[in-house]
């Protein structure tokens, strides 16, 4: 089976991921994308009926603890990697109108 | 013989004794890393005047007696994908080229705790996509063993370092293969170990549920060590496993007599280098030699582990790459219009290809219409696969085969195929989609002078018996000369 991918599922998962490629760059993802989604296809093969989806090899459990602060006040160090800041605060373009 | 030739524990003994400084062992180390380091690029940040000032550090805890531990004053080289707080950790990537976390990671916390010495952050595959760390944006490494090769990855730098005396051992990443792969390249040690014994926090993640740190060191006796050193239940990493025991020295005998240890077929099939299959075996007959009672088996499914484990870790690494926007720390494009162009553009610019691939292919498999055909049922394979190898080890105490298909290829010749790349994984990613440990050691060179390494797989928990059979066979084989 020969996967194809449409401009349209490009653009959508662009989108998706939060990237612009590019149209060379999409020409590429599409060829890229297609082959290994061939290659992914081999797992249909498989019959997995009544097999529940493994995410995690042991059992995953929520892990609780107090709400306390334990690690002190990191807030300048944090804001020293701000791309910008101002102030105590991080600077982004402005989000609602 | 020059300090340098000294293995971890062998340094930590000296220094112990008083024989040797931290100092001067990163003197040593310093020395070395300016004479090779130009040829190779092992490390993405080295900082002469901190290494030496945390190991003088280090000293005055010693001579207090406060810091008694056998890796106390040894030198160590960690993967740039583990936050060390006020020191870069760009994971090789333009995205976090700038990034200084305000915290260190657990595994790196219990070295610094227990005496070992910082020397600075290694290169790697960038956020560890990649086989070969010519993805990271800093700047292939070269293979110390034969510099028109690459080291491996994505822990290339970490396994280059050790190799080439850069430092006395170092701590990796094993997503599919990191730490074990990069080691067998370079004629090292390293292990993988079982999902959850090495604390993840502080790990910049690439597959979550695949993630785990390891370290690449010279001999079997430093790995043990080492493990002893940065194993631990974190709570921290809700992943973190409370285990039984956090011993692993004491499984450094040189026995292995009625240990039971199968070979799948599967794994010496089509695509294996005839160099590697024939030193891998010859391993296996070490072994036997040694008493332990080897046999073939059929370990099943095996082909379908490289879709299934590319098929999870780009889902999980598109969702984990998520955060990279450019608002709070690392890159942020220069122009743009509005909140959403921002994110795109930071995103475009500051990732490299290879892990762009990978986040398009990812989002793919987790977009709706697509999820249950790709992503679910790579999931319903893994619960097979892992279900393959608990059948495996109710037979065997351990799974002998080759690290890698071939030795490290030439640079610039991987890159091109990415599936002709990514089956070189074949043999290191069921461990990961399995939970289970996994370690590599050197057992040969190729007719070109590259090292082979053996990989020998555990049941979850039982590092004991690779470290056993490992250690047994270096006994008898000798460790790697260069």
């Amino acid at each position: 089976m020969a996967n194809v991918i449409s401009d349209e599922t490009i653009e959508y998962v662009g989108i998706l991921a939060k990237l612009e490629l590019s149209d060379a760059e999409k020409e590429a993802a599409k060829k890229d994308m297609a082959s290994m989604l061939d290659h992914f296809d081999k797992l249909s093969e498989l019959d997995t009926t009544g097999i529940e989806p493994m995410s995690h090899v042991f059992p995953v459990e929520n892990v609780m603890r107090e709400d306390e602060v334990t690690n002190g006040d990191g807030s300048e160090m944090t804001l020293a990697n701000a791309p910008e800041r101002k102030d105590t605060a991080f600077v982004v373009p402005k989000t609602v109108d | 013989m020059s300090i340098l030739d000294l293995t971890a524990v062998e340094l930590g003994k000296k220094i112990k004794a008083g024989e040797v400084t931290a100092v001067e062992a990163m003197e040593a180390v310093i020395a070395q890393i300016e004479s090779t380091e130009e040829d190779l690029n092992c490390y993405v940040t080295f900082d002469k005047e901190a290494a030496l000032k945390r190991a003088a550090t280090a000293d005055e805890a010693i001579k207090a007696g406060t810091l008694t531990g056998p890796l106390a004053g040894v030198p160590v080289a960690i993967k740039d994908n583990m936050c060390t707080e006020g020191v870069l950790t760009t994971c090789s990537s333009k995205i976090l080229g700038n990034f200084v976390p305000t915290f260190s990671s657990d595994a790196v916390v219990r070295l610094e705790q227990a005496g070992a010495v910082m020397i600075g952050k290694t290169n790697m595959d960038e956020f560890a996509m990649g086989s070969t760390t010519e993805t990271s944006a800093f700047g292939l490494t070269k293979n110390p063993r034969n510099t028109e090769h690459v080291p491996g990855g994505s822990s290339g730098g970490s396994a280059a370092a050790v190799a080439a005396n850069e430092c006395f051992f170092a701590l990796g990443s094993d997503t599919g293969g990191s730490i074990r792969q990069p080691a067998s390249y370079c004629g090292v040690v390293g292990l993988k170990p079982t999902y959850g014994t090495v604390s993840r926090y502080g790990l910049i993640a690439y597959g979550s549920s695949l993630d785990q740190i390891g370290p690449l060191c010279k001999d079997v006796t430093d790995c043990a060590t080492i493990m002893e050193v940065i194993a631990g239940h974190d709570t921290k990493d809700s992943t973190s496993i409370k285990r039984e025991e956090y011993d692993f020295t004491s499984a450094l005998v040189d026995d292995v007599k009625g240990m039971k240890i199968g070979i799948p077929k599967d794994y010496f099939m089509e695509g294996l280098e005839p160099e590697v299959k024939d030193a891998v075996l010859a391993a296996a007959k070490v072994l036997e030699e040694k008493g332990a009672i080897v046999e073939e088996f059929d370990l099943s499914l095996v082909e379908y582990a490289i879709p299934t484990y590319y098929t999870i870790a780009t889902a999980e690494a598109s969702s984990n790459l998520e955060r990279f926007d450019g608002v709070k720390y690392g890159y942020r494009t220069s122009e743009f219009e509005g909140l959403h162009n921002m994110y795109k553009k930071t995103r475009s610019e500051g990732f490299g290809p290879e892990v762009k691939r990978r986040i398009m292919l990812g989002s793919f498999v987790l977009s709706s219409g697509y999820y249950d055909a790709y992503y679910l049922k790579a999931l319903r394979v893994k619960a097979l696969i892992k279900k393959a190898f608990d059948e495996a080890f109710a037979k065997y105490d351990l799974i002998l085969g080759p690290v890698a298909p071939t030795t490290a290829p030439k640079i610039g010749s991987s890159l091109s195929d990415p599936i002709k790349m990514y089956l070189g994984d074949i043999y290191t990613i069921s461990a990961n989609l399995a939970g289970l440990p996994g370690i590599s050691v050197p057992c040969g060179k190729d007719k070109a002078g590259l090292p082979i390494g053996l990989q020998m797989l555990g049941d979850c928990f039982k590092e004991k018996n690779l470290i056993r059979a490992a250690y047994a066979f270096e006994q008898a084989y000798g460790k790697y000369e260069a």
